[in-house]
């Protein structure tokens, strides 16, 4: 089934689409990550101008995101004040994110920065996952106890000022890292065009210590208000933002979502954060392979406007 | 390597066209091609009739033809990668200004075959001598047909449909009734296409003729691109109202607890 899509200009197999945002949507929803990270090569893949992608991906992950919000709301898995927090760093985030963009692009060298940012962040946070599921999958074969919360063994993270308590979290914590954590996802979302769920819920388990059971729900809100917010200005800026496109990937993706949910609910913890993270280390050593390897054609065509005077 | 563009002479050449003894006559199938939902390429067919009158040198039946249809004109940045530090980055570009985004040279004969070198040159006959201006550091020219970007241009462009040349498109169903098809591929650029067709008889320019078509978008294609255009803001809050209505209406129908 041909459809043709009004702004990025070409015409695309519906069927295929809403397969690859129900694909993307089990994913994202079974692991509580947006998947920006995974729908927006494969949009490039199927021959969406990598603009067009990047833009309409964000509303995409805005649906996903906030359908999953909703349960983890209904669940009091999210937790308010935390979320209020992380987005004050967040919204700056963008905004920073958004003019680093803009810098890196008038200096000619944009597609390589985010090539080169996807291989690092995604090979190092890929296997640093993989392998602590590895550890602690054997960890539990040996019968070992599983020690995440050694109490007493406060980091400095702890001793910072500016203390606050979060009820639902159920921890005392400095708004400090908390804001810094989110002014990082906000700023890697806008200039590599992803949610970044995937680098934030393992910050906030291992290193801020919040509890697993609201990190995944509050998480989806940061996501969420940024996703809207990037929607937005690449509408404004960029006029590239396809709607038709994007509610194909929202069906197929908030659909896919709610089936990965359940699934990951069966799986055991440490089974989940082996599979995601052999999934974004796949995804970085496919940037990787494409960096290093010859490609098949050295020439790229780009359309650069130039309306006839 | 660069050969400089007399630009002047090229807008010339109209006015240096033969007396005419011969007329064209020349029609296309459609001269609104409507992009739908369903749209996924389309073909077109370019008929015509070479009119003789009494100027016109009796028994002359070796007619050949040369069809140029040019797609809307846009700037295209041509990249070559090259490998830096192990890895293989752009490092080199050209930009291609103001050229076809789509353009398409059909005849009934190979080009040498239908006139001499020169003035395929100076006709832009088939692609390797249509110009295409690029912007070589500050100066603006067309180069050879052998320059690596410029053929890597039109390689790049011919494996997607939107370039192309056929030397045996072109068929005379009698010798001086003729038709030849013009397949639009699907990702074909919106906007005005011109068509020109040269005649040809014993490797001079005889007669040429004009004729245009377009390729639209309408109905509900049009509404979300000119929205997306005019109304960047509203556009973007109604597809983020949209992300919201479809995030809550699967987690309604889905709902569990």
């Amino acid at each position: 089934m041909q459809l043709y899509l009004p702004i990025a200009d070409i015409p695309i197999n519906v069927l295929l689409i809403l397969a690859m945002g129900a694909a993307v949507g089990f994913v994202s929803g079974m692991f509580g990550i947006g998947g920006g990270f995974l729908m927006t090569p494969l949009l490039i893949f199927v021959g969406i101008a990598p603009a067009v992608s990047v833009a309409s991906v964000a509303s995409h992950i805005a649906a996903s995101s906030f359908s999953g919000a909703l349960s983890y709301w209904r669940r009091r898995a999210i937790d308010p004040a935390l979320a209020s927090v992380l987005l004050t760093g967040g919204v700056v985030g963008t905004a920073l994110g958004v003019w680093a963009f803009t810098q890196l692009r008038n200096l000619g060298q944009l597609d390589l920065t985010i090539s080169l940012s996807y291989v690092i962040l995604l090979t190092a946070v890929g296997s640093l996952m993989f392998w602590e599921g590895l550890r602690a999958l054997l960890r539990i074969r040996r019968g070992d106890p599983v020690n995440l919360r050694r109490s007493g063994s406060h980091s400095w993270v702890h001793g910072l000022p500016l203390k606050m308590r979060f009820k639902r979290s159920k921890i005392y914590l400095s708004v400090i890292p908390v804001i810094a954590v989110g002014l990082l996802i906000g700023f890697i979302g806008a200039v590599m065009g992803i949610g970044g769920s995937f680098i934030l819920i393992p910050i906030l388990i291992y290193w801020l210590r919040i509890p697993t059971s609201t990190v995944i729900g509050t998480s989806m809100v940061l996501t969420l208000v940024t996703m809207v917010i990037a929607t937005l200005l690449h509408a404004v800026t960029n006029h590239l933002v396809d709607a038709v496109l994007a509610l194909i990937l929202m069906v197929g993706g908030v659909t896919g979502a709610q089936f990965g949910a359940r699934a990951g609910q069966k799986i055991r913890g440490e089974h989940l954060r082996l599979l995601l993270g052999l999934l974004i280390l796949a995804v970085g050593v496919r940037f990787a392979v494409e960096l290093v390897v010859r490609p098949t054609d050295l020439f790229t065509i780009r359309d650069t406007g130039g309306v006839a005077p | 390597m660069i050969r400089a563009l007399p630009i002047i002479a090229a807008l010339g050449i109209g006015m240096l066209a033969p007396a005419r003894a011969e007329q064209l006559i020349v029609s296309v199938s459609n001269h609104r091609v409507t992009v739908t939902p369903n749209y996924a390429g389309e073909e077109l067919v370019l008929f015509g009739a070479v009119e003789k009158d009494d100027k016109t040198p009796p028994g002359r039946n070796n007619y050949n033809l040369v069809v140029t249809v040019n797609g809307p004109r846009t700037d295209l940045m041509t990249r070559r990668k090259e490998r830096r530090f192990g890895i293989w980055i752009n490092t080199d570009s050209r930009q291609f200004l103001q050229v076809p985004s789509y353009l398409a040279v059909f005849s009934n004969r190979p080009m040498d075959a239908i006139a001499p070198a020169d003035v395929q040159r100076r006709q832009q006959l088939g692609i390797n001598n249509v110009l295409l201006t690029q912007r070589v550091g500050t100066d603006y020219a067309d180069v050879v047909a052998t320059d690596p970007f410029r053929s890597a241009f039109v390689r790049l462009r011919k494996e997607h449909g939107l370039y192309r040349e056929e030397t045996s498109a072109v068929t005379f169903l009698t010798p001086t009734l003729f038709r030849t098809s013009i397949p639009l591929p699907a990702e074909v650029p919106i906007g005005t296409y011109d068509v020109e067709i040269k005649l040809f008889a014993d490797g001079a320019l005889i007669s040429k003729a004009e004729t245009a078509f377009d390729i639209v978008k309408i109905g509900f294609e049009q509404f979300v691109a000119n929205a997306a255009r005019n109304h960047g803001f509203i556009y973007g809050l109604l597809t983020a109202a949209m992300a919201l209505m479809s995030g809550w209406a699967a987690s309604i129908v889905f709902r569990r607890d």
